[in-house]
């Protein structure tokens, strides 16, 4: 009985999809994807485009309540406080691709800051002080790509001791102190912008975000990269390292740490020492809502834009609002849950 | 069938073997894996492999595909010694395998999968028309209900999966194509198919050597048969001149070799 029903099975997956009776209805549904033509109502369709359906719903509704939502201020402000998210969200998006995490990302960035601040106060260039803050994330990303896929330790672990190394290491070198940093380069940068609403550090960001998305999908490494994440017996079989894979992306996290470092120290014109978590959450957050999975295999870089521009609007729609900060972490885990939730319908 | 004792190397065809074991011997810590196994694969000929679990057959296998180097003996290629120490080594000598577990990545398309780290470049991009042309023709050659090559390997079924794996064993100038079990998973139809595929692939002049439980697959497909006990290859047989019985006495050991 059981292996007549196996049989059946076998030959309805073998069947022309075009053929699909209503039990074969999942592999017909299956194929017209394939081809591109989806039903309108199809679950997985909203699932793929969630991040910017919310997104699109979020400024709906929040401008719907404050008209002064969608001025070209807060706008601005909105896209200049959303440069550093995008940029740790693509440096996270590497490294969920290969079905890993990088849980160290805020505070590689903590020490980029800090190593930004130590090196300007002893009188180097500005220069040399943003090189080190890259510099300072380049290592730390190598060092847990390196403990990863060669000490073989699980990256879960590895980059939670990071993290814990990383912060403890800024306020060593900080001592705890900020350093207060008044160049005017900093004030153009991130105040001043090619074109109108859009400042400098946001054109970072997004020549950053179009740079990983050639590199992810059209690169021999991007494929390399995604190959890892989606079965790496299969990546090691045709010959690719996945230790060198997976030293290269938490190296390209740790460097993107230290952009994302520069960007906020623009922002503040302060170096704060102290940790902060909520980079690290909202990274993770944005990346899920873009539907990159956890599991490795399947990224986008346009889909955790949208996830860290979401995080920034809602965050800012709140205030805007006059809802208490105390709320705010407890509607991005809605958030956050709820796109997971809608991940599941994914194909 | 009278001589039994035939010695393996005089079982083989006269031909000089496109590839041969010669005594090779590995062992795990105090396991003895091979034990001075030789067989011969001709070129153009299906030779397959059998034997219970644990006989050594994918331990020998890895050993032509470059996943394990054998501890003593020789490997010849075309008469010629090789030494694999990588899969990438192997494959650069002609030797293309298919895993049991298929090596495709799910998540990646048909053309992605048939040229994964072989992709085509054009100033270090991707020449993605490039490759989904040519994966185009490669799959169109195949047997098996032809799959969308931008299709990803995820929504396939078994047999275009296995089919997707063949093409790319076979689609890169390989001499020899070596398959671990490539129908163990697979249903009626789709197993027809993949037999099919497995006998293209002999007539446009690839070897293959083939493991397989099946033994009526092993007669309809192979012309050459080793079999292993026990780490050790126990005999040979041109595949006309024994029967599935007698296999099947060899492999248990009911029939002394």
């Amino acid at each position: 009985m059981s292996a007549d029903a196996s049989a059946r099975s076998t030959t309805g997956e073998d069947a022309a999809p075009a053929t699909g009776t209503a039990k074969d209805a999942g592999t017909a549904k299956d194929a017209g994807a394939a081809r591109g033509r989806r039903p309108l109502f199809d679950v997985a369709l909203w699932a793929d485009w969630a991040a910017l359906i919310g997104l699109v719903v979020l400024v709906v509704v929040f401008t719907a309540l404050d008209p002064g939502f969608l001025s070209g201020g807060n706008v601005e402000g909105m896209l200049a406080a959303s440069a550093a998210l995008l940029v740790l969200a693509v440096a996270q998006t590497f490294v969920v691709a290969t079905a890993g995490i990088d849980l160290s990302i805020a505070s590689v960035m903590t020490l980029g800051i800090v190593v930004l601040g130590q090196l300007h106060q002893a009188g180097q260039p500005l220069a040399v002080a943003m090189g080190g803050a890259v510099v300072a994330g380049l290592l730390a990303g190598v060092v847990n790509g390196l403990l990863v896929a060669k000490a073989k330790i699980t990256d879960f672990v590895v980059t939670l001791g990071m993290l814990s190394a990383a912060s403890g290491l800024a306020l060593i070198l900080s001592d705890g102190q900020p350093v207060t940093i008044t160049e005017k380069f900093f004030f153009t940068v991130s105040l001043d912008g090619p074109v109108p609403l859009v400042s400098w550090i946001v054109v970072v960001a997004i020549v950053i975000a179009a740079i990983a998305h050639v590199v992810l999908f059209h690169t021999r490494f991007g494929t390399h990269v995604l190959a890892t994440g989606g079965n790496p017996e299969a990546a090691s079989a045709t010959g690719i390292s996945t230790a060198r894979v997976k030293i290269a992306v938490y190296a390209i996290a740790g460097l993107l740490a230290g952009v994302a470092a520069i960007i906020v120290v623009t922002r503040l014109g302060s170096t704060p020492p102290a940790a902060n978590t909520t980079y690290l959450l909202n990274s993770v957050a944005a990346v899920v809502l873009g539907g990159v999975s956890l599991f490795g295999g399947r990224a986008s870089i346009l889909g955790p834009i949208f996830g860290a521009l979401l995080l920034t609007v809602l965050l800012n729609g709140l205030t805007t609002l006059g809802v208490s900060q105390y709320y705010q972490p407890l509607s991005v885990g809605v958030v956050v849950v709820a796109a997971a939730f809608l991940m599941r319908f994914q194909k | 069938m009278t001589g039994l004792h035939a010695a393996p190397a005089s079982s083989a065809p006269a031909t000089t073997p496109l590839l041969e074991a010669r005594d090779v011997s590995l062992s795990f810590g105090s396991v003895r894996a091979l034990r001075d196994v030789h067989v011969t694969v001709a070129p153009g000929e299906i030779t397959a492999l059998v034997g219970d679990n644990g006989a050594g057959k994918s331990t020998l296998v890895r050993c032509f595909s470059g996943v394990h180097t054998p501890d003593s003996g020789e490997i010849l290629l075309g008469g010629q010694p090789v030494r694999f120490s990588t899969p990438e080594a192997a494959r650069d000598a002609g030797i293309e395998t298919v895993h049991q577990n298929l090596a495709l990545v799910e998540d990646l398309t048909v053309w992605q999968n048939l040229f994964l780290n072989r992709e085509h470049t054009r100033f270090g991009m991707l020449d993605r028309r490039r490759m989904r042309r040519e994966a185009a023709d490669m799959v169109s050659q195949l047997a098996v209900n032809v799959p969308e090559v931008t299709s990803r390997v995820r929504r396939l079924s078994g047999g275009q999966r296995q089919a997707v794996a063949i093409c790319r064993a076979a689609g890169f100038s390989s001499q020899l194509v070596i398959m671990d079990e490539p129908t163990a998973a697979l249903g009626v139809q789709e197993t027809a198919r993949v037999e099919e595929l497995i006998l293209r692939l002999r007539d446009e002049g690839h070897a293959v050597l083939l493991i397989s439980h099946n033994f009526d697959q092993v007669m309809r497909l192979s012309q050459q048969v080793w079999v292993m006990r026990a780490g050790r290859c126990v005999a040979g047989r041109r595949t006309a001149a024994t029967t599935g019985q007698e296999i099947v006495g060899l492999i248990t050991g009911a029939i002394a070799a």
